[in-house]
């Protein structure tokens, strides 16, 4: 086909101004709902999470709409003018805030990824190889979140001194609670967020309010925040015992591993997609929950040899980082995987390592390097090393 | 700006909005008896545990109305959460986590099911109908008798098997904290 200028349709003046901004009709993105690992195309009441097309996307902010989703009972409609906070427990003040309330604090406006602790859930035992980098690797995103600082509610209520836990419970149907240690540097950077890329919270994602908690699993992000209780002992609820802990080998489990490890993933060329011999550009993102990204590799020959990618600046800490490397492929079979090093000098284990730590069953924690496998016709799978 | 300058910056406009806040009043107090309503929390020492009891028997009937649709007869091979069995399995590569084999607080699953359960209508269960389907699912596990009857006594010294299979990771035994707490703005 030959391509010249005179092939581009001619300027008209176009559609009518709205309200809203839809998508280009052609552009075809959305999120895939999923149920656990190896359940997918599953019917929409089946589903537990609804993943992020990581594969689709540029740069580091998430689309709102396609933001990574997990519900325990569904989305609840909540009318915020009929929402409450309740904060209380080991407090000189217990108190009731309305959302109008908590908008009229001082507020903050930060940069994070958020990621359930099943992202990555897909290949502990095996690796299908028909997966995309949105089922691999699709349950992490990042938005900014504006709220107030915890640290502000904390002395609005007056915690008592030795209150060292805090229990956050959402407004849903399952009323989703954890129990979070108050670290200083949990007080410091949590926050009870109402607005999310500039808005206000989607209701998947906890509208009206929501907990954020820089860096740490995605499930203690409490949605459809209604209640602080603080305390100076966790509670030990179904989430943190039963669901969101560790099985090892050995039938121990690790419980409060609440930190998001060194994690990173090539997004292009990924799963399904095909390539041609030839330069190539490498993307991807990178994130951790110890603070900044500082560096990524990326080797073209299964981990052999590393060159370190080009990182997209700024790099926030607790969010998503992009990385890119040109690479010149030669069309011979090859292997292709990232590895991120945080700021703290975390080192993104390779899969045998992280394997020989923790076993086969944790289910949660996933962040091993991720490989895809290329063959002879350019085609991208799914692939262990 | 580097972050931690910024993480400073932070938390100095923090001190600063704090100090001013005794200014301003934000939302109103709680009453006793609001709080009350809300408080559904059970802690593993009982703390949170309502009064009433249910047994065993009671417990079966209940669990036939609310809970066997989706968990299945005799608490496994429903299209949900199996609750019973798979004791031995965790160290297998084929783990079967249940309320048995796994849950290490006889107190989490009252809190649980009180909270979240049924799940078409959570909070539905009264207390006595809460105690006493919970002491049949013990039951079911061989953790209780057939003529078992749990209250907020007893509940939380029912000794799960698994109860010391856990391993919190150490970074957040906030314990320690206590005696010797950290400086602002660093990480544990």
């Amino acid at each position: 086909l030959a391509d010249t200028l005179a092939d581009v349709p001619a300027r008209l003046p176009g559609a009518l101004l709205g309200g809203h901004s839809e998508r280009s009709e052609y552009v075809q993105i959305s999120r895939i709902p999923e149920a656990g690992p190896g359940l997918r195309n599953v019917d929409p009441g089946n589903a537990i999470n609804s993943k992020t097309p990581l594969n689709k996307l540029v740069g580091v902010v998430t689309p709102t709409d396609l933001h990574y989703e997990r519900s325990h009972a569904g989305v609840p409609d909540l009318d915020p003018a009929k929402h409450r906070l309740l904060i209380h427990g080991s407090v000189s003040k217990p108190l009731v805030l309305t959302v109008d309330d908590l908008k009229a604090m001082p507020s903050v406006s930060r940069i994070h990824f958020i990621e359930c602790t099943g992202n990555g859930w897909e290949n502990w035992k095996k690796a299908d190889p028909t997966l995309t980098v949105q089922n691999t690797h699709g349950l992490v995103s990042t938005n900014e979140w504006t709220g107030v600082p915890l640290r502000f509610l904390i002395d609005l209520v007056g915690k008592d001194r030795s209150s060292n836990w805090m229990l956050a419970e959402g407004g849903d149907g399952a009323g989703v609670d954890r129990s979070i240690p108050l670290t200083d540097e949990i007080m410091d950077e949590a926050i009870v967020a109402y607005g999310q890329n500039g808005e206000p919270l989607r209701p998947a994602h906890g509208f009206p309010i929501r907990l954020i908690m820089p860096g740490f699993e995605g499930n203690l992000h409490i949605k459809w925040l209604r209640r602080l209780k603080f305390g100076d002992q966790p509670w030990m609820t179904r989430w943190e015992t039963a669901r969101y802990t560790q099985l090892l080998a050995n039938g121990k489990a690790r419980q409060f591993q609440l930190r998001m490890e060194t994690n990173s993933v090539i997004t292009s060329p990924s799963g399904m997609m095909e390539i041609r011999s030839g330069y190539n550009r490498i993307t991807g993102l990178a994130w951790s929950g110890h603070g900044k990204i500082a560096k990524v590799e990326v080797s073209t020959d299964d981990g052999k040899t590393w060159r370190e990618a080009q990182l997209n600046h700024p790099v926030l800490p607790k969010a998503q980082a992009r990385f890119q490397m040109d690479w010149e492929w030669d069309g011979k079979p090859t292997k292709i995987v990232s590895r991120s090093t945080d700021e703290r000098g975390n080192l993104q284990p390779d899969r045998q390592s992280f394997l020989d730590q923790v076993g086969t069953n944790a289910l949660f924690h996933y962040n091993a390097q991720q490989t895809w496998s290329i063959d002879t016709a350019g085609r991208v799978r799914n692939d262990l090393a | 700006m580097t972050w931690r300058r910024h993480a400073i910056l932070g938390a100095i406009l923090l001190d600063f909005f704090t100090s001013s806040a005794g200014a301003y009043e934000f939302g109103r107090p709680a009453t006793p008896d609001e709080i009350t309503l809300w408080d559904i929390d059970v802690r593993p020492d009982g703390k949170g545990l309502p009064e009433g009891s249910g047994t065993v028997a009671h417990g079966k009937e209940v669990y036939q109305m609310y809970c066997m649709a989706c968990h299945g007869p005799n608490g496994q091979g429903g299209i949900k959460d199996r609750l019973v069995g798979g004791q031995g399995t965790l160290g297998s590569d084929k783990p079967i986590k249940t309320v048995g084999s796994y849950w290490p607080y006889a107190t989490t699953l009252f809190d649980y099911i009180r909270r979240a359960m049924p799940y078409t209508a959570p909070g539905l269960l009264g207390a006595d109908d809460t105690y006493a389907v919970a002491a049949y699912i013990l039951n079911l596990n061989g953790l209780l008798p057939d003529n078992g009857k749990l209250d907020r006594e007893s509940l939380p010294k029912v000794k799960m098997p698994n109860r010391d299979g856990f391993i919190p990771d150490a970074v957040f035994k906030v314990d320690d904290e206590r005696q010797a707490p950290r400086k602002r703005g660093t990480a544990p």
